[in-house]
């Protein structure tokens, strides 16, 4: 019975993940580089031009993935940091680790080409709407993670101490959420809405599908690339590290 | 397990009192920056009403904040906290007495300045009165929210700034229904609404905090 069970855990040893991080690595980033130039080709010439934002609005083929994949990561790095705390597994913590500059990355390109974005159709390049305030919020939550695992340097104290951070940052998310959203209504009510377009045009939504899935190919890339770099310097003492660095060599 | 809370509390505000200096710090800290921003934006006494609850709040926000290191750090260092660890007692109810306490020493005196604040910005009676349930309110939720960072940064080169950068974005939804309540009543709103997610805000925090707290100390003591 249990060897048909696949033995997941084989993997959440560095040694053997490895390995298989770089496969993986290599497979999403053909997948994401295919995937971005078919979905950037769509997004420029295939889509077709907004009748009230004009050219302006292709900006969202780039700005709602980003968006997307930065509150993404943050749930799947509390994910992986809960495992972590629970099962007392190394990888875990380091996949969280890999993640979260990518998340910080997603979470920078998101405001920052919501700015870009703002200025043309609303005149202003920062509104205190709920959800650019609360994108704010999430980059700075990205930033305090990193600050507090570059800050400790005990690896394993890092660890535990950065995945109890995530999993409170991670409860507090919603409620972040809908405080600013009712702050935002109390103080002024909304008077610009993001989603005055219910009805998407088909092609808009496929090259958003599209650019999303490719950014998801991209994020995976590079966390892989990185978590491999983790895996070297954290167990640059153990035997493995040493004989594949002597095999180089 | 009343009995070591009580003990805990006890102790902490005995230590506290032979050390007065360190309550009136932050005491002053809030005075000293609450006073400082008529005089950046100008005396305008509508300007400052306006404006009075943010400036009251995030005052206190500041100096709940910078007061949050001494919760846990002067046990760290003597070896206290780990013997509290090593006993048999719970040590989240440790954690509750000790931000209790902390939050006597250091919560407290801000709630009872804040009127004393608000006439310098010319705020009517009633708003005094939501100003000063808010903080009753919000602070111990600060508290309790903080000590979280304040055992996660223990020890740590850099402690100080880093707890600001981890603690000040969790802070945010006590920071908006508190300001927000005196603001709406200074409006004619009411400022109920507020003060009740205030004090949803503060039974979460006193259900979950005291949790994390726990487990980051644990990790900070390994």
């Amino acid at each position: 019975m249990s060897s048909r069970l696949i033995n997941w855990f084989k993997f959440s040893s560095p040694a053997s993940f490895y390995p298989l991080a770089r496969k993986i690595s290599v497979v999403s980033t053909v997948i994401a580089v295919v995937l971005i130039v078919i979905g950037l080709y769509m997004s420029f010439f295939v889509a077709p031009t907004d009748y009230k934002q004009g050219e302006g609005y292709r900006i969202i083929f780039v700005h709602v993935p980003a968006s997307w994949m930065s509150m993404f990561i943050y749930v799947v790095m509390a994910g992986w940091a809960a495992l972590g705390l629970v099962f007392n597994t190394r990888l875990s913590a380091m996949m969280a680790q890999a993640l979260a500059p990518t998340g910080a990355m997603f979470a920078f390109i998101s405001l920052w080409t919501g700015s870009f974005w703002g200025k043309p159709m609303w005149g202003t390049w920062w509104v205190w709407d709920a959800r650019i305030t609360s994108e704010l919020i999430l980059l700075f939550l990205y930033l305090g993670y990193m600050a507090l695992r570059a800050a400790i340097d005990d690896p394993r104290r890092g660890d535990r101490a950065s995945g109890i951070l995530l999993l409170v940052g991670v409860v507090n998310v919603p409620i972040i959420y809908y405080s600013v959203k009712w702050w935002n209504t109390l103080h002024q009510g909304s008077t610009i809405k993001m989603n005055n377009q219910t009805t998407m045009d088909e092609t808009m939504l496929i090259t958003m599908l599209i650019m999303t899935l490719g950014f998801w190919a991209y994020a995976i890339a590079v966390a892989m690339a990185r978590v491999r770099t983790v895996i070297l310097e954290r167990e640059r003492s153990s035997t493995w590290v040493r004989g594949l660095t002597a095999a180089e060599i | 397990m009343f009995k070591p809370l009580f003990w805990v509390i006890r102790r902490d505000l005995t230590i506290a009192m032979r050390r007065r200096s360190d309550v009136f710090t932050t005491l002053i800290f809030f005075v000293i920056v609450v006073s400082l921003f008529p005089l950046g934006i100008g005396p305008e006494p509508n300007t400052l009403r306006q404006i009075a609850p943010g400036i009251v709040w995030v005052g206190a926000l500041l100096a709940s904040m910078l007061a949050l290191e001494q919760i846990f750090s002067a046990d760290h260092r003597d070896g206290t906290l780990e013997q509290m660890l090593l006993t048999p007692q719970p040590v989240s109810v440790l954690v509750v007495g000790k931000v209790l306490a902390h939050w006597l020493v250091s919560g407290v005196p801000l709630v009872v300045m804040a009127p004393i604040l608000g006439l310098q910005y010319d705020l009517s009676v009633d708003v005094q009165l939501i100003l000063v349930a808010s903080l009753l309110l919000g602070t111990p939720a600060l508290s309790l929210i903080g000590a979280i960072g304040a055992a996660l940064t223990l020890g740590l080169r850099s402690g100080g700034v880093l707890l600001a950068l981890l603690v000040l974005p969790l802070y945010i939804p006590v920071l908006i229904f508190g300001a927000g309540a005196v603001e709406a009543t200074a409006s004619g709103l009411g400022g109920q609404a507020h003060l009740s997610m205030l004090a949803a805000i503060l039974v979460g925090s006193m259900v979950l905090a005291p949790l994390a707290t726990a487990a980051a100390l644990r990790v900070a003591e390994d």
